[in-house]
């Protein structure tokens, strides 16, 4: 299973929108624009896999497929990392 | 709610700011939207920099566009750099090179935390001289040359797209090529001494219409989303495409004013000084310019227009000092409804003002560009 933590060159910044992500090293700004995938970026290097993330953020299994496709996209985008 | 919608109501932070630590500058450049030449002696002392910093370390900016004039004139300019980076304030500064030596150049490329973003405005010398003034070019390309040889990967080079140097375009993408920089396009302002120049040197209709094809063929140059009004032609530019101005970016200047962005100084446009009580947090969050900018706007004379919603009336700045109502066409409307509106303000050009134009260094320097009326 995929585990996936916060790159430790972004900052994260809370907005009414959900948050702003810069890298300091790329230089990039991602806009977060939903409160859970927010939460569960903060919170996912805590679990063992990435299901145990969602789930504690109350993200059901049939919405799981799109919260996937944003994280593999904020991987691209380094905003994650995965190990 | 969209999240452009968000950012037009504004935030409690912007997004990334412009900060001109200085007007001092030993270039002359023509179109300069801050009219720079002489320092001003009431500029913001070292420790009232400082002070700015630890405000938008507790805003959490990510970073700042430093820039000028020539921003490394000032004295304590790499005691600035390093504070900012020890409170994770990242910094990306525009410089003419001229003080890009090796040495710096090393110790620039030692961080993540600090961009380099270095000026030109054509593709070989004489083109850009023309603007910038002689040697020059020769000065950026050696600071290019410094960056490279010192290990700087992906450095900015950002160029004003004028009459001139449109066509050359993919010259500049492989000069920067060259050393592994990184394109920046920004549109010419009428603003500051651009006002002087603006007439014969915007780009023409014609050329508008490349240029949003070249942008959106090379999606990876950058735009600090300068050409939104383009966006009005089809499918929008990559970028935010909407007028940050108040709402996720401002710009304070040498002596601490706020503005509401970097091509609009002038008194209207002026939100208040972080020497006040309450500093650059309270102009942000409260001041009367910058509640009424994130207030909704009205389409005005766009309203009936399809394209109102991927232009958004285009720049605020470009309307203003061409004597276009706000609430009027962008002069370089892509629909051509700026050249009647240009006609119907013809005479009412705001003038630019003495107090923050300290072009003393321009004065008496022939303008190398011709300077005529505009072709009917």
């Amino acid at each position: 299973m995929t585990r996936y933590a916060l790159h430790p060159q972004v900052g994260l910044r809370e907005e009414k929108f959900g948050a702003l992500a810069y890298h300091y090293g790329n230089r990039r700004l991602t806009f977060l624009n939903d409160d859970r995938l927010v939460a569960v970026i903060r919170t996912v290097e805590q679990y063992d896999d990435i299901d145990a993330a969602l789930a504690a953020v109350g993200v059901v299994a049939e919405q799981r497929p799109a919260f996937y496709r944003a994280l593999e996209r904020l991987r691209e985008a380094e905003v994650l990392i995965c190990e | 709610m969209r999240v452009t919608d968000r950012l037009s109501h504004g935030l409690d932070a912007p997004i990334c700011l412009t900060w001109e630590l200085t007007y001092g500058c030993n270039l002359a450049c023509v179109h300069c939207l801050s009219s720079s030449g002489k320092r001003d002696p009431r500029e913001l002392t070292t420790s009232e920099l400082f002070a700015v910093v630890d405000e938008l370390a507790a805003m959490q900016v990510f970073y700042v566009n430093i820039g000028g004039g020539e921003p490394t004139l000032r004295p304590d300019f790499w005691e600035l750099l390093d504070y900012c980076v020890a409170r994770k304030v990242g910094v990306k500064f525009s410089t003419n090179g001229s003080r890009i030596t090796p040495s710096i150049a090393q110790r620039l490329a030692a961080t993540d935390y600090v961009d380099v973003q270095i000026s030109i405005d054509g593709a070989d010398a004489a083109t850009n001289d023309a603007i910038r003034g002689p040697g020059s070019f020769d000065v950026a390309v050696t600071a290019m040359q410094h960056l490279t040889d010192a290990g700087f990967e992906n450095f900015k080079v950002s160029v004003v797209v004028t009459r001139d140097n449109v066509a050359q375009l993919d010259g500049f993408l492989a000069l920067t090529a060259r050393y592994g920089a990184q394109l920046r396009l920004t549109r010419l302002r009428p603003s500051g001494r651009g006002a002087d120049v603006w007439d014969t040197l915007h780009v023409t209709a014609d050329q508008q219409q490349t240029l949003y094809r070249w942008l959106l063929d090379h999606p990876r140059v950058l735009t600090g989303d300068s050409f939104f009004h383009l966006s009005a032609l089809g499918e929008p530019l990559p970028g935010l495409n909407l007028c940050g101005a108040g709402r996720v970016v401002c710009l304070i200047d040498p002596i601490g004013d706020v503005y509401a962005c970097p091509f609009v100084l002038h008194d209207q446009f002026k939100a208040g000084t972080v020497r006040d009580a309450g500093g650059f947090t309270k102009v942000w969050r409260e001041s009367v310019l910058f509640t009424e900018l994130r207030e909704p706007g009205s389409a005005g004379a766009c309203a009936s227009c399809g394209s109102y919603d991927a232009c958004r009336g285009g720049c605020m700045a470009a309307k203003f000092f061409t004597g276009i109502p706000l609430d009027g066409p962008d002069p370089e409307c892509v629909h051509g409804h700026g050249e009647a509106a240009l006609l119907a303000a013809a005479g009412s050009r705001p003038a630019s003002q003495p107090g923050h134009s300290h072009s003393a260094a321009g004065k008496g320097r022939p303008v190398p560009v011709s300077i005529g009326r505009r072709p009917a």
